[in-house]
């Protein structure tokens, strides 16, 4: 039987300034997994995963969620930003940070309910940082801020998870104890997208992994997408003829594909 | 103390409308100027300030007289046409956003004074005093105005109650705003028209000149008293009210000095203050703390030669003998000023007892100099067994690091080295 798909990217195209930055990719992932999206700096990670959650518009090709669009399924996707991305000096404490999670587009007039008190109070639990719940995010080390977006994310209580890059700056057993929690989530069903640049831990984190460097170049399992052949195709410099003609489509404003191809 | 009373007793009725017209238009820019801080978007304050003036002009044209209501919506029309100008230029081009806002900026602001003095020299009958727009003239403000202004503090107030939990989720994260799903761009547009109202209704009170410190000093100044928002926001209306109101006062007290600049002086003082005696950050605190850190070396530091001059004679069991300063300077150097004023300060905290010929140390001194004593060679022991340092160079090492370890650092090295008691070996 064929796996649940849980996040289908449809030939996608993303620019900047002309440019494209991802560049026609196309899989489908499988749902109730942890997928590694790797590749070398500035390879589109980010932008993937911006596109998929709709922060950056597609120029062509479209992004499908458990068969659905996005507006219709938004409440179902947690995304979990870089942690260096906003800044840490905000006033506000680790609970109001985590409460933000349970925002919601139709919710933002009312008062916090019990419910919403409760699993704020049980995403702090999980991630270690009862201690520290009234503590100005400010105070708390690199490893503690990234765990306050990670029980951020757990607050929004979703079925897929876009991760960019959590393991940052964070310090080996925080990176042990956020994968253990990742782990858990897997087995109660959900789906874990995650940019990872760590090489070397790829294979011990990921059951699936997506390959980038601007266009797609592997997707499968660890086994699959690691060899030689595709790793040099990513990070050897192989592609410098790729680079060539993305740098002659932004040169002169060219379009990346023909009006009326047919996808 | 005469005009003193006269300001507060509201003899001259237009004080009563000076002051209320202050309460209202610096609550205003405090509250929505806090998220502009929060966005670090305080410089757009600058570009709509400078742009009120050509709108303010074109007011005066299109009607003919110095009615307030004309010479608002011109502001805001300006002030409004400015942002929009900004993030076009940023988002269209390569030029970011500090060049953007400087561009706009003066160019708006030449062009409102080249119509200033366009209307000073058409004769227009009614024209005097259209230059106290350029700093403020607090003390023009009349009773409909108050009613203007009274009613764009409640629309900024409403907005920000039931835009709340918006406003700060896209203050802190756009993106994630953007990720659940919400209007991120219309709550923007939102909080810049309201930057801007707050903004214009404070030309004729403050000026344009110096209208944007009004949306940006509240919220620097309110920040170092707090990590709280909700308390952030009501600290900055406190501070920028209070200004206002002084300012204002001053102003009244000199009639030919315009007000916006007194109310900037006040509010730059209180920002100056807070960044100097705030609590934590501020330059005070710092100052203490160092002073207070200095003192615990130096307590510390003579309890632990005490210990060591007992130690050299084979007497670290008991630490009973009467000593001099001079006996201390035998076994380290100190500055005699210090070494007095240090064992004057361990008498007073019980830990010396003064004796006919010296002093000695209690109980608790015995206890204390046994402690740093242990802290240090505890602290040597540890660099030497996890790090690569050559052993001369421990003891400098650990001079200073004895008097923070805390006892629950010293309980970890104590369990990590396997060591009871005070070790033997110095270094």
């Amino acid at each position: 039987m064929r796996e649940a798909c849980a996040i289908e990217v449809h030939n996608l195209t993303t620019t900047y300034g002309g440019a494209p930055v991802l560049w026609d990719i196309d899989f489908e992932l499988p749902a109730g997994h942890i997928i590694g999206i790797i590749g070398p700096n500035g390879s589109g990670k980010t932008t993937l995963l911006k596109t998929i959650m709709g922060l950056l518009p597609a120029s062509s090709g479209y992004v499908k969620i458990f068969d659905k669009d996005l507006e219709q399924i938004r409440h179902k996707i947690s995304y979990v930003p870089q942690r260096e991305s906003v800044d840490w000096d905000f006033p506000a404490s680790v609970f109001d940070i985590v409460m933000m999670g349970r925002y919601r587009k139709n919710n933002l007039f009312k008062r916090t309910n019990k419910t919403d008190l409760e699993i704020v109070l049980q995403s702090i639990e999980k991630v270690g940082l009862t201690k520290y719940k009234d503590r100005q995010i400010a105070q708390l080390s690199g490893g503690q801020q990234q765990r306050v977006f990670i029980a951020r994310a757990l607050a929004q209580k979703a079925d897929i998870y876009l991760m960019d890059e959590p393991f940052v700056g964070v310090d080996a057993a925080t990176e042990h104890s956020i994968l253990k929690l990742l782990k858990e989530m897997r087995d109660l069903g959900k789906t874990v997208l995650i940019i990872h640049h760590d090489l070397q831990t790829v294979s011990d984190y990921f059951d699936y992994l997506v390959l980038l460097n601007t266009r797609l170049i592997a997707k499968g399992t660890p086994q699959e997408v690691l060899t030689e052949e595709n790793l040099t195709n990513a990070y050897g410099g192989q592609l410098t003829l790729l680079a060539k003609v993305a740098n002659l489509i932004k040169v002169n404003q060219f379009p990346i594909r023909e009006k009326d191809v047919d996808l | 103390m005469q005009t003193f009373l006269d300001f507060i007793s509201f003899k001259d009725p237009n004080v009563m409308y000076v002051i209320l017209g202050m309460i209202c238009i610096n609550s205003s820019s405090a509250l929505i100027g806090t998220f502009a801080f929060l966005r670090k978007r305080s410089l757009i304050g600058d570009a709509i300030a400078h742009s009120l003036l050509p709108g303010i002009c074109l007011g005066f044209i299109a009607a003919g007289d110095k009615r307030m209501i004309f010479l608002f919506l011109g502001a805001f029309l300006t002030g409004w046409f400015s942002t929009f100008l900004v993030d076009y230029i940023v988002n269209r081009s390569k030029i970011k956003q500090d060049a953007a806002i400087g561009i706009v900026l003066s160019s708006f602001f030449a062009l409102g004074i080249v119509l200033l003095t366009y209307i000073q020299n058409a004769g227009y009958t009614n024209q005097g005093g259209l230059n106290g727009f350029l700093f403020g003239q607090a003390a023009a403000i009349n009773r409909d105005e108050i009613y203007l202004f009274a009613l764009i503090l409640l629309i900024i107030l409403v907005a920000i109650l039931v835009f709340y939990r918006s406003f700060i989720l896209i203050s802190f994260n756009a993106e994630f705003a953007q990720s659940i799903g919400l209007p991120v761009r219309w709550i923007e547009f939102l909080m810049t028209s309201l930057t801007v109202l707050a903004t214009a209704s404070g030309i004729q009170a403050l000026g344009v000149v110096l209208m944007s410190a009004l949306i940006v000093t509240p919220a620097a100044a309110a920040r170092f008293w707090t990590h709280k928002l909700s308390r952030m926001l009501v600290i900055g209306v406190v501070f920028s009210v209070f200004s206002g109101i002084v300012g204002a006062y001053i102003s009244y007290t000199h009639a030919a000095t315009p007000t916006g600049p007194w109310v900037v002086a006040v509010l730059s003082v209180i920002t100056l203050l807070s960044f100097t005696v705030s609590t934590k950050s501020g330059i005070l605190a710092n100052f203490l703390r160092a002073r207070k850190n200095k003192i615990k070396i130096l307590q510390e530091t003579i309890l632990k030669t005490i210990f060591h001059y007992h130690e050299r004679r084979g007497l670290a069991q008991n630490l009973d003998s009467v000593l001099t300063p001079t006996d201390l300077l035998s076994v380290r150097v100190y500055d005699t000023y210090q070494l007095q004023k240090g064992i004057k300060r361990l008498i007073r905290l019980g830990f010396l007892v003064a004796k006919e010929k010296g002093f000695t140390l209690t109980e608790n001194g015995k206890i204390e100099g046994r402690r740093i004593v242990r802290l240090h060679r505890l602290w040597e022991h540890y660099l030497l067994k996890r790090t690569t340092i050559d052993a001369l160079h421990v003891h400098s090492g650990a001079e200073a690091i004895e008097h923070i370890l805390s006892p629950e650092i010293e309980k970890e090295l104590e369990r990590e080295l396997g060591i009871v008691g005070i070790p033997t070996k110095d270094f």
